[in-house]
């Protein structure tokens, strides 16, 4: 297993987001993690890389308990994150940016071999061109793009995709999941976060469901579509339990 | 190391080699003093900006660094008989030591309530020396005239300081340039962007700010104790005035944070302003009213100061203006 996450619970004042949450990842898969917004899906993220401790549980990753360290402690031992709003480094150049996954991840490279390993990454994602750009001058789409670069620069063992196909138009969803099957095929595990039902289904070899921070249910995308408490939990939004029901 | 093929780090470091140069060679009194004074402000800008430019930490306190370290150094030099620039070095460790106390105590906090807590910082530090007998309270300390003997007289001494500031302030440049050009540069670079992303994305935020912070107090201490040397005497008003923290922060904005030429450029044309200013029946007074406008119109239109300007107007001379 590369990470386990057992029973994670985090409160945070009077608001229970996540309750006893527990699944894994073995090496290699794609996993999908769906549910309605305000469902907990960015705080597990949050949890597992870091950003907030859990208030109780644990999360192992590739068998080290990392409950509690910091961000960057997780960053360099092989995890990185894309976010969902995008969060370029505005004035530096979109070399510079993905110069930083590759320095500060799980290699830590020096500035120079950096260099050479952003343009690897960055000719991944198809922003090889914009590499003299400055960020913040990055269209949505682009910025997106330039958010798994920099992730993937840091050559990790696992990579957190927390929405990076939400604003695309279609062409550029397809582009997208393409570039996700190819990472998957360079053998990173991928844990996402993904509202854009048809490419989350098609692409993810296993699928979990978060409903008010409680794990409803998990299993191949097909089980998983027509479980009847995923549908209830889509209920309150008709045009996404319409597309769950036509898959 | 292709890192020394820069222009831009030739370019800053030879205006400040050459300028130097040219003051020895020529020798004269006046043109020290002067040059003593933009040399003294080129090293505290820059070394402002490795935490203000670098980092994005706005710093009103730095001036603490330069009185509490030229006191110590200060201190060394006439109560324990050091030499000069083995207490200058004395007072650069303590104020790198007392950045990383503040350090522990106020890095933590972000934006305005960093900016705030580092103005409430110089108080302190006023108040402190002020009332602590070492260091000749409230009078402060005057060195004893026999301890320019060892430089040959008086008249030496004063050259012998300038010297060394001299070197102090290339070494300002040089550390400044290899600061930017490193990985814990871009990591510096990662926080001042953002900071949450920056710690997701590995850089070791907390550890790295206060070694920015340290780096950049420790030079201050230098240049306090050579400034004081040259005086003759150190009192706390002269050590802890707020309004030179103010000047500095705004000789960066005004030249470009972040950039090496920046503070330089910021430096020269803030002095040169300055002494106009000063010397004008009208605006005699009122001259930092009129940095405060300055820096308000900086911020407002030009946030990336002189220097910042004219590497986006002409992209062909970016390589020297780094």
């Amino acid at each position: 297993m590369i990470l386990q996450v057992k029973e994670v619970s985090i409160r945070f004042g009077g608001l229970q987001a996540l309750s006893d949450v527990s699944f894994e990842l073995s090496p290699g898969e794609i996993m999908g993690l769906i549910g309605p917004n305000g469902a907990g899906k960015t705080t597990l993220f949050n949890v597992i890389n870091g950003v907030y401790p859990p208030t109780s549980g644990e999360v192992v990753f590739r068998d080290e308990k990392i409950t509690g360290l910091p961000s960057y402690e997780v960053a360099r031992r092989g995890l990185a994150r894309a976010h969902q709003v995008v969060r370029p480094l505005n004035d530096l150049t979109v070399r510079e940016n993905v110069m930083v996954g590759a320095c500060f991840g799980r290699e830590r490279h020096s500035r120079g071999a950096a260099a050479a390993v952003a343009e690897q990454a960055l000719a991944q994602v198809g922003l090889r061109d914009r590499a003299e750009q400055m960020a913040g001058n990055l269209n949505v789409a682009q910025k997106k793009r330039l958010e798994l670069a920099r992730a993937l620069a840091a050559h990790p063992y696992l990579l957190l995709l927390d929405e990076v196909l939400a604003g695309l138009n279609p062409s550029e969803i397809t582009e997208m999941v393409e570039t996700g099957r190819r990472i998957r095929d360079e053998g990173i595990t991928i844990l996402m976060i993904e509202h854009v039902m048809q490419a989350v289904m098609s692409v993810s070899d296993r699928i979990i469901v978060l409903d008010y921070g409680q794990l409803i249910a998990g299993g191949k995308p097909e089980e998983v579509a027509s479980n009847p408490q995923v549908i209830e939990a889509y209920l309150g939004d008709p045009e996404m339990t319409a597309k769950l029901m036509a898959e | 190391m292709n890192a020394w093929r820069q222009p831009g780090f030739w370019f800053s470091f030879l205006l400040i080699f050459l300028g130097g140069l040219v003051v020895l060679v020529l020798r004269q009194d006046t043109l020290r003093e002067n040059a003593f004074t933009i040399l003294m402000f080129i090293g505290l800008a820059s070394s402002l900006n490795i935490l203000m430019g670098y980092t994005g930490y706005v710093n009103f306190g730095h001036i603490v660094f330069f009185g509490l370290g030229g006191y110590f150094g200060f201190f060394l030099v006439s109560e324990m008989g050091w030499p000069v620039y083995l207490a200058a070095l004395g007072g650069g460790v303590l104020s790198a030591i007392i950045a990383l106390i503040i350090g522990a105590a106020v890095l933590r906090l972000r934006g305005a309530y960093f900016a705030l807590a580092t103005i409430g910082v110089n108080e302190a530090a006023r108040a402190f020396v002020s009332n602590f007998e070492p260091f000749g309270g409230s009078t402060g300390l005057f060195v004893n005239f026999s301890a320019y003997d060892r430089y040959g007289g008086a008249a030496h001494a004063l050259w012998f300081t300038f010297i060394l500031l001299w070197l102090v302030v290339l070494a300002v440049v040089v550390v400044s340039y290899l600061v930017k050009r490193s990985r814990f540069g871009l990591g510096l670079s990662a926080i001042r962007e953002d900071e949450d992303t920056a710690m997701v994305m590995g850089v070791n935020a907390p550890r790295d700010k206060t070694k920015a912070f340290l780096i950049s107090a420790f030079f201050p201490g230098l240049i306090g104790t050579l400034y004081f040397f040259k005086n003759g005497n150190v009192e706390p008003d002269d050590a802890f005035r707020f309004q030179m923290s103010l000047e500095i922060l705004v000789m960066v904005m005004l030249g470009g944070k972040g950039l090496l030429l920046g503070p330089i450029i910021g430096t020269f044309a803030y002095e040169r302003l300055r002494g106009y200013l000063i010397i004008s029946p009208i605006f005699k007074n009122l001259h930092l009213a009129l940095s405060g406008g300055i820096l308000l119109l900086i911020v407002l239109f030009v946030p990336g100061g002189a220097v910042g300007w004219l590497r986006d107007r002409l992209p062909k001379l970016r390589r020297w203006l780094e």
